[in-house]
């Protein structure tokens, strides 16, 4: 009797949630494996996301892939087939998205990505008609570092990265913006996230008298060719890329990070961006709710494309409803045009414009230099 | 490349290079008293470095509750087994399951975590009988097993072993402060003082197994169990008595590496296993059956790391593993084929 009553029960949630035409959001993102560091602060924005839009609820419905990228693709389809989403989110590394792509294609429903990879959106055709994503492009950080550089009187720089899809993007990022600021790149070296020692390549680069070295690794295996440098007697300034942009990476380098500079996303330094800085105000929202959930200091770069995610999410919404019942494919065809619409739409990250050749929309509002000072980030003017 | 940079190299190399070569020791060790190729050992290595790093972070290492869980288990199943009416050598049970898990809780919960003898010897009491505890579960009920079985059964333990690493330790790395910022500096070489503790270390352990394997009465029951198992058994050496030591000076090897590791490189909770694979290497230069020519091998496969990542950075661990292959066809060449000698 008990079971009839528990399938009677469910009966009436599955006929009311059906009913009322709420938009389903589908997020998937790493809370487990190598990439979790990423997908927890995602996982743990999408608690602050907004729950009304234009009168609409919305229901957002986490799955975790582990970092795996079948996982992301059974979880796509699930979203797809069984939820009957109306848009997704994710996930949180680029191999998983890049193999989101074909999915959400297929299955007719706009998905917005949270991961670096420019591939992931460029060029938009085909699949890519329907994907979005929240992350600053390689090439627009790796100009502001090389800008940073130029205007220090840099003339020379060594590389040293992950030789991985990671490091082989920056590479060739870095070198078209060094070559338009005219810096020339003296080394060029590679290891591997788990290699325990790199003074080989750190005295390679010693050697070719840089007058600074950029880094192209993140999280915490960023740290040990900088400290190998400090070891071999190096004493220019060190660049590394916004992959460090979390405490780890402090909490592991310790006295030999120090001075390091990095463009990142402005979410990271929010409350000290001067006033005059466009993304200040939206950044701060953001800011504010992460630390009155989770605790001072718990903000991190990540949880920001999330956060974006939702707001530009929000900002296509009211023209989407025009098109159709949330619900329907003409919702989700009216969606993803609405998405590459966005106009001015501030965020943690920046300010978002969208148009039907650039699924992305961010511009140099969207980075900052920021200088780690005393085991702190301090914001750097990039003048 | 000029003097400067090869006594650098060369420098990283040897104190890489005696790292592997204690792990190529206890893989031997544990392979000629066992024959269970141990793959587990850089895990432990990778359990000890990270132990140090919580400790010196003033938390609890996970290690210490999984050294507690082994425990539990080992005494329950050992108690079953002495119900049924096998013979269970209880003072052994007691040293590993009971003895070592309470001095190891002593130690976290008395010792101060800012003092860095203190977080050693927690480090050690910790790790130490892990070896032993993994060998009565897991490698003790198929001891007479081919050694096929048991190397699958040491991959297996592996996975699980780097599994409880992430669930401990998370993603990302750890790193402690260097035990000395001393240096001698000869010309334009500085001589890191953090390298000749390690040599150091290294050379007096090596020399503490010679004594035990030649003048100790278990060194030698050891050494006789490893020339040949059945024998002995029939001359009396209780052989059970001879893995459970075998697995804790495994362990204690490891518990040694991790500690000298935790500050010259960034851990991390998958990092035990290149560590193990080049020890490996190592030992199989040696055969798996000499400890001088698998500690040569080490020190080769430190230099030959050394050099190569100034050389060609991007071919760093394809050169060290293309190693193993000159050796084993030398190998084969010489030695006469036995198709599993059990």
């Amino acid at each position: 009797m008990h079971f009839k009553k528990i399938a009677l029960l469910s009966a009436t949630f599955c006929f009311n949630t059906l009913t009322l035409a709420d938009i389903n959001v589908g997020v998937t993102v790493s809370t487990t494996g190598p990439a979790a560091s990423l997908g927890i602060p995602e996982k743990n924005t999408v608690a602050l996301l907004p729950k009304v839009v234009a009168g609409q609820k919305i229901n957002y419905i986490i799955l975790d892939d582990a970092s795996d990228t079948t996982a992301s693709v059974k979880n796509t389809r699930k979203f797809i087939s069984e939820d009957k989403v109306d848009l997704i989110i994710g996930s949180s590394t680029s191999p998983n998205s890049l193999a989101m792509v074909d999915v959400v294609a297929e299955g007719s429903t706009p998905m917005i990505s949270v991961s670096a990879a420019s591939r992931i959106v460029e060029p938009v055709d085909g699949p890519r008609r329907w994907v979005f994503k929240t992350t600053q492009n390689d090439i627009s950080m790796a100009l502001a570092t090389a800008e940073h550089m130029a205007n220090n009187g840099v003339k020379t720089v060594g590389f040293i990265g992950f030789s991985d899809a990671y490091g082989e993007g920056w590479y060739q990022a870095f070198v078209t913006a060094a070559d338009l600021k005219k810096i020339k790149i003296v080394s060029n070296e590679r290891y591997v996230r788990t290699d325990s020692s790199v003074s080989g390549q750190a005295l390679r680069i010693l050697g070719s008298k840089p007058d600074a070295v950029l880094i192209a690794a993140s999280g915490t295996p960023a740290v040990l060719p900088q400290k190998t440098l400090k070891e071999v007697g190096y004493k220019g300034a060190v660049y590394q890329t916004l992959g460090v942009a979390n405490n780890d990476f402090i909490r592991v380098g310790g006295k030999d990070v120090e001075g390091t500079l990095l463009a990142v996303g402005p979410i990271l330094i929010a409350p000290q961006l001067p006033v005059s800085n466009p993304v200040k105000k939206s950044a701060m929202v953001y800011y504010k709710a992460y630390e009155d959930a989770y605790g001072v200091g718990s903000v991190s770069t990540f949880g920001g494309h999330m956060w974006d995610a939702g707001q530009v999410m929000s900002a296509a919404i009211p023209e989407a409803l025009k098109g159709g019942q949330p619900g329907t494919t003409a919702f989700r065809a009216a969606l993803r045009s609405a998405l590459e619409r966005n106009k001015e739409v501030p965020a943690s990250h920046g300010i978002y414009n969208t148009t039907p050749t650039d699924h992305l929309g961010l511009d140099q509002r969207s980075r900052v230099m920021v200088k780690i000072d005393k085991g702190t980030w301090k914001y750097e003017p990039l003048n | 490349m000029n003097w400067d940079i090869a006594l650098f190299l060369g420098q990283d190399g040897l104190v890489n290079g005696v790292i592997y070569g204690l792990l190529a020791i206890a893989l031997v060790l544990v392979f000629m008293v066992t024959r269970v190729i141990f793959i587990s050992q850089g895990d432990l290595v990778a359990y000890s470095a990270l132990s140090m790093a919580s400790l010196s972070g003033a938390k609890t290492p996970g290690t210490f509750w999984l050294l507690i869980c082994l425990a539990v288990i080992v005494f329950a199943t050992e108690s079953w087994r002495w119900k049924k009416g096998l013979q269970v050598d209880w003072r052994s049970t007691l040293i590993w399951a009971l003895f070592f898990p309470v001095i190891a809780t002593f130690c976290v919960l008395a010792l101060p975590t800012n003092s860095l003898a203190g977080n050693i010897l927690t480090t050690i009491c910790i790790i130490t009988p892990l070896g032993p505890l993994l060998y009565r579960f897991i490698f003790r009920p198929i001891a007479n097993a081919s050694v096929l079985f048991l190397l699958i059964a040491a991959v297996t333990l592996h996975g699980i072993l780097v599994g409880f690493s992430l669930l401990f330790f998370g993603a990302e790395g750890w790193r402690i402060p260097l035990f000395t910022d001393q240096g001698l500096s000869i010309g334009n070489v500085t001589i890191k003082g953090q390298s000749l503790i390690v040599v150091f270390v290294t050379i007096s352990l090596v020399a503490l197994l010679f004594l035990f394997f030649e003048k100790n009465i278990f060194g030698k029951a050891l050494r006789a169990t490893a020339i040949n198992r059945t024998g002995a058994k029939l001359v009396g050496i209780p052989i059970e008595f001879c893995g459970d030591l075998s697995f804790a000076m495994a362990a204690f090897i490891a518990a040694i590496s991790g500690i000298l590791i935790a500050p010259l490189s960034i851990i991390y909770y998958d990092t035990g296993f290149l560590i193990g694979l080049k020890g490996f290497v190592a030992a199989i230069i040696g055969g798996l059956v000499s400890f001088p020519l698998a500690l040569f091998g080490a020190l080769l496969v430190g230099q030959l790391e050394a050099f190569s990542s100034f050389w060609a950075s991007a071919y760093k661990e394809v050169l060290v593993f293309t190693l193993i292959l000159p050796v084993l066809f030398w190998r084969s060449l010489r030695s006469r084929h036995v198709e599993d000698d059990e």
